[in-house]
C-alpha cells in the first residue's frame, strides 16, 4: 500500500492547519458564508438537509486497518456511529459539526487520509477496479498508475479551477468493474502485442442529466506518457469547456460538441508538445510507485479446497455466501471476499462504527491488512486465503454482514436522496429497502441471478440509475415523489445507457413495478443462464412495458 | 402561510425562527407568517441572524396547521423537521413525537 512520504505528510498537515485557521475565522465571524463556502467545499464540507456532511477521499478505494479503525473512531466520536460509503469508492458522515471537523482533519492526518478534492471543479478521487492486485483477469495492477494519477493531481495549479468537476478511473483487467466509461477519462490498462503496458483511453463518459458514454480516442497510449496524455486531454477540456452554463460544462458535452475524432486530433496536438517534457514518467519513479503496491506475500495454503468443500456440504449458508460473495484470486489457494453493506432491510452503504472495527480486525488477522471500497457500496477483503473463509464468514455473520447477494437483486447502488441529501427530489433509500425485503428470499435471488439495480435520488445520478439493468430515478412530481425507470443499462465493458420504460410509479407502486419487470424476464428468458441483462438485450422493451401498462402500452 | 428555516453554523443543525427570535430546533415553536410583511419580517430576521453568523441559508419554507400542528407542504421540509425517514432513532423526530413526515 502507498505510505505517505515526507512532503505528502506535510502537505496534508499543512492544509489541516489551514483549515482550522478558516474554520476558526468562520466561527468568529471574521468571514462570511460566501466567502467560506469555497474553502470548506474545497476540504470535503458540505451542508445537507439535517447538518454538514465531510466526504473523506478512499484513493482508488484502498484502505488499511488502521484507517478503518480511524473512521470507527470518528463515527463513535464525532458523529452518530455510522458512516455511508458512496459509488465514488468515499466515505461520507452525515452529521459532524463544523467545529469539530478540523478536529476531524487532523485525526484523518494521522492515517494519511484527507478530504482534499472531494468537491468543487477539480480532479476528484481517482478510483479503480476494487479487486485490484488481486482479480485472477488482471493484465496489472491498476492503483500505482491511480496514485501517480492522485499525486499529480493534488492542488495542480493548472486544474484546481476547471469549468466542472473531474473524474477519472482506472482498470487493469478486460472485465471493467470500475465502469471506466462513465468516467471524464477511464482508462484501461492493457498490454501490446511486445508485452509493453500502456492505457486505452475513453474520454467524455459521464451520468448526470445528460447521461452519454465516454468515446475511446487513443487506444495504447504507453505508460510513461500516462501523465502528459492525461494533460493534454485536461488542457483541451480547461480551455474550451463550457463556463457559462453548468449543465453544459462537463468535458462530455465538449467531446459530444467537438466530435471524438476533433476532440482526439486537439489532445494530440497538445501531446506532442508535451510528449517529451518532464511529465513522461521515468522508470524510477514508476518502479518506486509500484514498489508500493508490490503484491503481499501469500505463503502455500493447499489445504483450502479441501476444508471450503467440507464446510459447504454441511453449511447451505456458507456454501450460498460462496457462491456469490467470494471471487477468484490469482493465487488459487487464496479468494477476495466481499463484505455485504446490503443486508436485507439494511440502508445501502452504511456501515456501523463497531461493524467497521470487526472488519479492520478481520482484514488484520486474514487478509493482508487490507480492504477495498467498491464502487457498489460494499467493502472487499482482497487476499483470504480459502483455508480461512470460514473462519471470515463466521465473524461476518456476528457482525451481520455476511449477506450472500454481491451481484443479486438485493445488491442494490443507492444514493442518500431526500433522507440526507439538499439536492434530492425524492427518497431511495426506503425503496431501495423495501425492495431488498420483497426478494429476501435467497432461493428466488439466485433464481433470478445476475441483477443490478442502481437507483439515485435526483438527476445528479450518484446511484449510476442510468447503467442499471433496472434504473429507478426519484423525482418529484406535485409534490410527491414518482419513480421513473429504466431498463438495459450497464455500467461494465458493454456499458449501456438504460431506456426509459415510460410513466413513473408512485411510492407505494414501485416495488410491485420491479417485481413485475423481474417476472416477465423470468418468463421469457431462454433459460436459467440467459440473465436478466442479456434478455433484455434480445427482447427489447415490449413485453416489460406490456405487463407493466398493458393497453395503455397499446395505445401509446 | 410560511416559516424561516435555516441551517445553525456551528453545528449545521437544522433550526428554525421562533417568535421571540430565537432560532429552535423544532418546528412546533416556529412563528409562522400568513402575509407578506410577516415574510418579510421573518427574512429581515434571517438577514440579521446570517450577519451575526448564527445560521446560514435561511430561507422561508411554505407551511399549514394540521390539527394544531405546523406542518411543512414539501416532503423534503417535512424530512429536515423530523430526520432521516429511515432512522426513527435519529435527529429531532428522536425525542419528539409531534414531528412526523405524514
Ligand atoms: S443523486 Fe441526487 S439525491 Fe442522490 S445523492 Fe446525488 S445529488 Fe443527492
Amino acid at each position: 500500500m502507498y505510505r505517505y512520504d515526507e512532503f505528502d505528510h506535510a502537505f496534508v498537515k499543512a492544509r489541516v492547519a489551514q483549515f482550522r485557521d478558516q474554520v476558526e475565522r468562520r466561527l468568529s465571524g471574521e468571514i462570511d458564508e460566501a466567502q467560506f463556502k469555497p474553502l470548506r467545499l474545497m476540504n470535503g464540507v458540505y451542508l445537507q438537509l439535517h447538518a454538514y456532511m465531510l466526504r473523506i477521499a478512499i484513493p482508488y478505494g484502498t484502505l488499511a486497518s488502521r484507517q478503518l479503525r480511524m473512521l470507527a473512531h470518528i463515527a463513535r466520536t464525532y458523529d452518530k456511529g455510522y458512516g455511508h460509503f458512496t459509488t465514488r469508492q468515499n466515505l461520507q458522515f452525515h452529521w459532524p459539526a463544523l467545529k469539530d471537523v478540523p478536529q476531524i482533519l487532523e485525526l484523518l492526518a494521522s492515517v494519511e487520509m484527507h478530504c482534499i478534492q472531494t468537491s468543487g471543479n477539480c480532479i476528484r478521487n481517482v478510483t479503480a477496479d476494487h479487486l485490484a492486485g488481486a482479480a485472477a483477469d488482471e493484465v496489472a495492477d491498476p492503483r500505482p498508475y491511480a496514485e501517480i494519477l492522485r499525486q499529480w493531481s493534488s492542488l495542480h495549479p493548472e486544474f484546481s479551477y476547471l469549468p466542472r468537476k473531474f473524474k477519472i478511473a482506472v482498470t487493469g483487467a478486460e472485465r471493467d468493474r470500475a465502469a471506466v466509461q462513465v468516467y471524464d477519462i477511464g482508462l484501461h490498462l492493457k498490454k501490446d502485442a511486445a508485452g509493453r503496458l500502456g492505457f486505452a483511453v475513453y474520454v467524455g463518459g459521464g451520468l448526470g442529466r445528460t447521461p452519454i458514454i465516454a468515446k475511446k480516442i487513443h487506444d495504447f497510449v504507453p505508460e510513461e506518457d500516462l501523465l502528459s496524455y492525461t494533460t493534454a486531454i485536461l488542457r483541451v477540456y480547461n480551455l474550451y469547456g463550457r463556463r457559462d452554463n453548468k449543465w453544459k460544462a462537463r468535458i462530455k458535452i465538449l467531446v459530444h460538441e467537438l466530435g471524438a475524432e476533433a476532440f482526439a486530433a486537439q489532445v494530440e496536438k497538445e501531446f506532442v508538445e508535451l510528449q517529451e517534457s518532464t511529465l513522461k514518467l521515468p522508470d524510477e519513479d514508476l518502479n518506486a510507485i509500484q514498489a508500493y503496491f508490490a503484491p503481499p506475500t501469500l505463503p502455500a495454503r493447499p489445504e483450502g479446497d479441501a476444508l471450503v468443500a467440507r464446510e459447504a456440504a454441511v453449511n447451505s449458508g456458507f456454501a450460498a455466501w460462496l457462491n456469490r460473495n467470494v471471487h477468484t484470486h490469482r493465487n488459487p489457494d487464496y479468494a477476495s471476499v466481499t463484505v455485504s453493506l446490503k443486508g436485507i432491510g439494511e440502508v445501502p452503504g452504511d456501515i456501523s462504527a463497531d461493524q467497521m472495527d470487526a472488519v479492520a480486525d478481520l482484514a488484520e488477522a486474514y487478509a493482508c491488512d487490507e480492504i477495498r471500497v467498491s464502487h457498489e457500496q460494499n467493502l472487499i477483503l482482497p487476499h483470504v486465503a480459502r483455508a480461512n473463509l470460514k473462519a471470515v464468514y463466521d465473524r461476518l455473520i456476528e457482525i451481520g454482514l455476511a449477506t450472500p447477494n454481491a451481484g443479486l437483486v438485493t445488491d442494490i447502488i443507492c444514493c442518500p436522496g431526500l433522507d440526507y441529501c439538499a439536492l434530492a427530489n425524492a427518497r431511495s433509500i426506503p425503496v431501495a429497502q423495501q425492495i431488498a425485503e420483497r426478494f429476501a428470499d435467497q432461493r428466488r435471488q439466485e433464481e433470478i441471478d445476475d441483477l443490478k439495480i442502481k437507483m439515485s435520488g435526483c438527476i445528479n445520478a450518484c446511484g449510476h440509475h442510468h447503467v442499471g439493468h433496472i434504473g429507478i430515478l426519484g423525482v418529484e412530481k406535485k409534490g410527491a415523489e414518482l419513480y421513473q425507470v429504466t431498463l438495459g443499462g450497464s455500467g461494465d465493458e458493454n456499458t449501456a445507457i438504460g431506456d426509459i420504460i415510460g410513466r413513473g410509479f408512485g411510492p407505494d407502486e414501485i416495488v410491485d413495478a420491479v417485481e413485475t419487470i423481474i417476472e416477465t424476464y423470468l418468463v421469457h428468458r431462454l433459460d436459467t443462464s440467459e440473465t436478466f441483462l442479456a434478455a433484455y438485450r434480445r427482447l427489447g422493451p415490449a413485453p416489460f412495458k406490456e405487463a407493466l401498462y398493458g393497453s395503455e402500452a397499446k395505445a401509446a | 402561510m410560511k416559516m424561516l428555516a435555516a441551517n445553525r453554523l456551528s453545528d449545521g443543525e437544522a433550526v428554525w425562527l421562533a417568535a421571540d427570535g430565537n432560532w429552535v430546533d423544532e418546528i412546533s415553536h416556529a412563528e409562522t407568517v400568513r402575509d407578506k410583511d410577516g415574510e418579510e419580517r421573518l427574512l429581515a430576521a434571517g438577514r440579521d441572524a446570517t450577519g451575526r453568523n448564527e445560521v446560514v441559508d435561511a430561507e422561508l419554507v411554505d407551511v399549514e396547521i394540521i390539527d394544531g400542528f405546523i406542518r411543512p407542504i414539501r416532503l423534503r421540509e417535512r424530512i429536515r423537521a423530523a430526520g432521516p425517514s429511515i432512522h426513527p432513532e435519529l435527529g429531532k423526530q428522536a425525542k419528539k413525537s409531534a414531528v412526523t413526515l405524514a
